[in-house]
């Protein structure tokens, strides 16, 4: 075939298709079993290494941020799981795996299939805060899944006739270790749900080791505990590790005392809670009935006697009359004064005062009219003239109506 | 042993007892009442919680049914 006809690749063409090749397979991740060899931690925190078993080699790095969280040293020889992506790394023509996990490989297949049970079950949602439900508020009785015969049910059932005598058991007896343990304790969940009859149920199991406690960390029983309608406390063993019942269940603790002292600290609380409503409400009766004592001597000030209200009309009385008196007194003393200067205006007026300075008044007699024009008066006519002091009666002898008014 | 649907109501109606004779809006024979039914209330939950009389049973289940036994290492004690 002509050379023209092929399709050639240049050296970064080809790395990039395998690249792709390598994010279709493993994109996901990869669990990867081999021994460590060649093991080398760069100063700056990055560890590089190989992982081989008796017939190839896998270079491996897992970068600082995710050997920080490693338990465990990692030497030369040790066989490990690791978890990781294949990336291709270009300028060295190489390919390796991207550490994420490292688990060493002592602890079994159990171990990686837990992880593996683990993730799936995160990302389904399993462990989440919202799916969890609050425990009742005040149980009154209590469903246990746990060996009818183990010690976890004597330390539970010790706790609850110490300090909660009032609380009924039911149990719900099942294997808690073996083979068939897993099942039965799902079956026990779904039992106790089906009944319907208590208030929330314990899932507990006594220490032991890890093979011991491993059923709580089998996908039934955790489906079983993320399917309860009812509230689930998990007690699983003595140890700080965490089950997957621990992980789904609405609350957890480390053993199976812990799980009753929750309910017998639910009580005590409520007794508590109880004994300070009682007091609130004696408080607020004393209040009630302190306000309305004092209600009653304001009210008992307010209320007046009939012959109260008499007296305090008559001082009202009085203070008008004397009020009245005064202002009596006041007007009369004021018309006195006008009285006196009227008089005394009239006094200026009087004619009297200008005869006093020899002026005379003339009077006819004969209808009282005082003379001011002569053209009125006749011969023989009566006149009466008044003075200062006395007066005459004269007759008119002759009348001069022309007569300029001069001093004769 | 009484259902625990009751007892939450009657601490229900506990707290709202005391919430109404708090607010002073009650006359004096209203709340010497409610202070009665608060009381009896609060008496008789306190009472449930310091019960003795406790039942400790297990779950059977044969055919699909379920049936309660005494609980037999209960009965050893």
């Amino acid at each position: 075939m002509p050379l023209e006809n092929k399709h050639i690749y240049t050296v970064s063409q080809v790395t990039q298709e395998i690249k792709v090749i390598f994010e279709n397979t493993f994109g996901n991740g990869v669990w990867v079993e081999g021994e460590v060899s060649d093991f080398k931690p760069h100063w700056s925190g990055h560890f590089y290494f190989t992982l081989k078993d008796s017939s190839a080699l896998l270079g491996a790095v897992m970068f600082v941020r995710a050997n920080r969280e490693l338990k465990f040293k990692l030497q030369n020889g040790m066989k490990v799981i690791c978890f990781g992506k294949i990336g291709v790394y270009g300028p060295h023509g190489k390919y390796q795996i991207i550490v994420e996990k490292i688990e060493p490989k002592g602890i079994g297949a159990r171990q990686l299939a837990f992880e593996q049970l683990k993730e799936k079950l995160l990302k389904e949602g399993l462990f989440e805060t919202s799916h969890k439900k609050p425990l009742p508020f005040m149980p009154f009785r209590i469903g246990i899944v746990t060996s009818g015969a183990g010690a976890a049910i004597c330390d539970i059932l010790g706790i609850l006739q110490k300090d909660a005598p009032y609380l009924d058991v039911v149990i719900r007896s099942v294997r808690v270790q073996g083979e068939l343990a897993a099942e039965e304790i799902a079956q026990g969940i779904e039992d106790l749900n089906q009944f319907n009859k208590v208030d929330l149920i314990i899932i507990s199991r006594g220490g032991g080791s890890t093979e011991d406690l491993w059923a709580f960390n089998e996908e039934a029983v955790a489906r079983a505990v993320y399917a309860s309608q009812l509230p689930t406390i998990s007690a699983v063993g003595h140890q700080i590790n965490i089950s997957l019942c621990d992980l789904v269940a609405d609350c957890f603790v480390e053993t199976p005392t812990a799980a009753a002292k929750i309910i017998v600290d639910k009580k005590n609380a409520l007794l508590a809670q109880l004994e300070s409503l009682k007091q609130e409400a004696g408080f607020s009766v004393n209040d009630t009935i302190s306000l309305l004592k004092n209600n009653l001597i304001a009210l008992a000030h307010a209320i007046k006697s009939p012959l109260d209200r008499l007296q305090e009309k008559e001082q009202v009385l009085d203070e008008l009359f004397s009020g009245l008196n005064h202002n009596m007194r006041q007007f009369m003393s004021i018309t006195r004064e006008r009285i006196a200067a009227l008089i005394h205006r009239l006094d200026a007026l009087s004619p009297l005062a200008v005869l006093s300075r020899g002026y005379s008044l003339s009077v006819l007699v004969a209808d009282g009219s005082v003379m001011k024009d002569a053209d009125r008066l006749r011969r023989g006519d009566k006149v009466k003239t008044i003075l200062s002091t006395g007066s005459f009666i004269s007759s008119v002898e002759e009348v001069m109506p022309n007569e300029r008014k001069t001093v004769v | 042993m009484r259902e625990k649907q009751s007892f939450e109501e009657d601490l229900k109606r506990l707290q709202k007892i005391v919430e109404e004779l708090s607010s002073g809006k009650l006359t004096l024979g209203e709340s010497l009442k409610k202070y009665e039914e608060g009381i009896k209330l609060a008496e008789s939950c306190s009472k449930e919680l310091q019960g003795v009389e406790r039942k400790v049973e297990l779950l059977m289940k044969k055919d699909g049914k379920f049936a309660l036994e005494k609980f037999a290492a209960e009965e050893e004690k």
